[in-house]
């Protein structure tokens, strides 16, 4: 089985108990069936309650497995004729972000995507997917590139934030998240967003700026890492369970704040656990998406994603009970 | 410890003791952080809050800013009575907001309105730092917003002051979304050929720097303010080295090519008319 998460442990240990109980009635040729079915019945309910009711301390550990699948296996599921493209033009290439041109089901389509590694190696070549400017220079290279040949956007979002370093400040860190939030605001064709992991700060937002934004059930999106709210609201940076619960951070919080349109369900205990299901649960809500986006004129589509925004916020005014919008 | 004596500690800020309170009158004096020259507060309040002696920019509230750059009594404020909510129920965070409205007399992180700088007609959004470290929460993105579509709507040039430690935490990412609804006001600006003037002041980091502050056609910064993305000890914690002093500085930002110029507070509203001027004869 894959590394298992702590709280996933009584699951694990029922599971090893079962199985134990099998082999020694195969090789011992005692009849255990009723043991077994009992304990079967009780591994069905246990799973129910752990992964029925996940905590959000719990969902970030799912968010941030070491096994959950990344922009690059979803691509290979979803699209065929994948075609890497890289560099922003300015500077260099960010390892942390991948794009390129694929088709969709026959059809054109950009994709752009945060990059982690899976291994030490990988994550070190591609900087944890904490990308630098040319990264979001990179995606928007590729998004106006896509504007330009009329073919609709997808991109996943999966990085704890952008790379807090000297060089990316020197770069324009800032201007180059900034740039992307104006410039994706205006683009011309369909874009979706999907969270498929950790959604840090603006770092992903820079690639978050869509007429439909999804997040896997078990992704989190966050103004800051837990980590980095303890440390900053109670100055403990091992308050970062406490933090995650507090924050709001989970699929099931943003879909109640109306920041998202939908949670696509994964399988029991993460996507990792079967990537192939899951890709599919994606493809069947991008087509949908699609479907509905490709419709509208480029006025509408700019017009609807300017009011999607809008509205996002809490507020009232002094003196005035109804003004609460 | 004996040795704690000898080594260098870095020093703090103090809080004066009651005594020392009752001595010196609240706020008649001021020593100036750079050049620690103790001057009255009233001649810096004077010279725009700019330190006579090393030219140091002090802070200054969203109205002085307002006064020392519009003309006299041409103000309207939009939205004056907006204010913030607690949409995560987050613990102490309307105590909090209610006590920096008693603090500052300001309901919220930035003012908006409409006014005339010698003469020509602009909407401005100032942010102040005292109210929650000028962050952005729900309010501040939306008076923001709407202030722009106010400057779409009446072909106004927009002015934005900004002063801010970035997104608001107690509001979550509903904070971090107020970056894209901003940036989609100003891409509409944008589209519509109006002209946007972003002046960073101290300090301007965070989801504020990566959005609407780094938007400008023109990008100004005030002498010495801090600039950036990243705060400067998370850096120094993820690459384990010691930044240059001038790191993430008005000058720093300027030096590599991230800013139009760094204008000095007493040239600010000269220069600003110069350029209200040129596009006005475009």
């Amino acid at each position: 089985m894959a590394s298992e998460l702590g709280f996933e442990r009584p699951i694990v240990e029922l599971r090893d108990k079962i199985s134990e109980l099998k082999t020694f009635t195969n090789e011992k040729e005692i009849d255990l069936s009723d043991e077994i079915e009992k304990l079967e019945n009780r591994l069905q309910q246990l799973e129910k309650d752990i992964y029925g009711n996940l905590q959000a301390w719990e969902r970030v550990q799912i968010a941030r497995h070491s096994d959950r699948p990344t922009t690059l296996d979803y691509i290979e599921y979803l699209f065929t004729d994948f075609l890497e493209m890289h560099g922003d033009r300015l500077y260099g290439d960010d390892a942390a972000i991948v794009g390129g041109i694929a088709k969709y089901h026959g059809k054109p389509i950009t994709v752009i995507g945060h990059q982690r590694g899976k291994d030490t190696k990988e994550n070190i070549r591609r900087n944890f997917g904490m990308p630098h400017p040319e990264g979001y220079r990179k995606a928007l290279r590729l998004m106006k590139q896509a504007e330009k040949f009329n073919r609709p956007i997808v991109c996943f979002i999966d990085t704890k934030g952008a790379y807090p370093g000297m060089a990316a400040e020197e770069r324009g860190q800032s201007e180059a998240i900034a740039r992307n939030l104006l410039e994706m605001s205006g683009l011309t064709v369909p874009v979706i967003c999907i969270v498929i992991g950790e959604g840090g700060s603006g770092g992903a937002l820079a690639l978050g700026v869509g007429d439909r934004i999804f997040m896997l059930e078990n992704s989190t999106y966050s103004v800051i890492s837990p980590e980095g709210a303890a440390a900053l609201l109670w100055k403990d940076a091992t308050l970062a369970q406490k933090a995650a619960e507090s924050m709001k951070i989970t699929a099931p919080d943003l879909k109640e704040l109306g920041v998202i349109d939908d949670i696509i369900r994964e399988a029991k205990g993460g996507a990792h656990r079967d990537v192939q299901s899951q890709a599919e649960a994606i493809d069947r809500i991008v087509s949908a998406s699609l479907k509905e986006l490709e419709v509208l004129s480029k006025d509408e589509l700019v017009n609807k994603r300017y009011q999607k925004y809008k509205k996002i916020g809490q507020f009232t005014f002094v003196n005035d009970t109804n003004g609460v919008e | 410890m004996l040795k704690d004596l000898f080594t260098k500690k870095k020093r703090y800020a103090t809080i004066p003791s009651e005594r020392a309170k009752q001595e010196v009158p609240e706020g008649l004096m001021t020593k100036c952080p750079t050049c620690r020259t103790i001057m009255y507060t009233k001649e810096l309040k004077k010279n725009l809050n700019v330190c006579d002696s090393c030219g140091h920019h002090h802070r200054m509230t969203a109205y002085e800013r307002i006064n020392s750059l519009l003309d006299a009594g041409s103000f309207v404020e939009y939205d004056k009575m907006m204010i913030g909510k607690n949409p995560l129920d987050f613990p102490t965070y309307e105590e909090k907001l209610e006590a920096d409205r008693v603090k500052t007399n300001l309901n919220e992180a930035v003012v908006t309105g409409e006014g005339d700088i010698n003469g020509f007609p602009a909407v401005v959004a100032v942010m102040d730092a005292r109210f929650r470290m000028g962050s952005m929460g729900s309010v501040v993105g939306e008076k923001i917003t709407r202030a722009i579509e106010v400057a779409i709507e009446k072909d106004y040039p927009f002015l934005l002051f900004s002063a801010s430690g970035g997104a608001r935490m107690q509001e979550g990412v509903l904070s971090l979304m107020q970056m894209a609804k901003t940036s989609a006001a100003l891409q509409k600006l944008s589209q519509n050929g109006g002209l946007f003037i972003s002046v960073m002041t101290h300090p301007t980091t965070g989801g504020v720097s990566a959005s609407f502050a780094s938007l400008g056609d023109y990008n100004f910064a005030e002498p010495g303010a801090l600039i950036g993305f990243a705060g400067r000890r998370i850096i120094e914690q993820t690459i384990r080295q010691e930044l240059p002093d001038d790191f993430q500085t008005a000058e720093f930002l300027l030096k590599h090519g991230q800013l139009d110029r760094v204008v000095p507070r007493k040239e600010m509203k000269k220069m600003i008319t110069t350029i209200l001027d040129i596009h006005q004869h475009a």
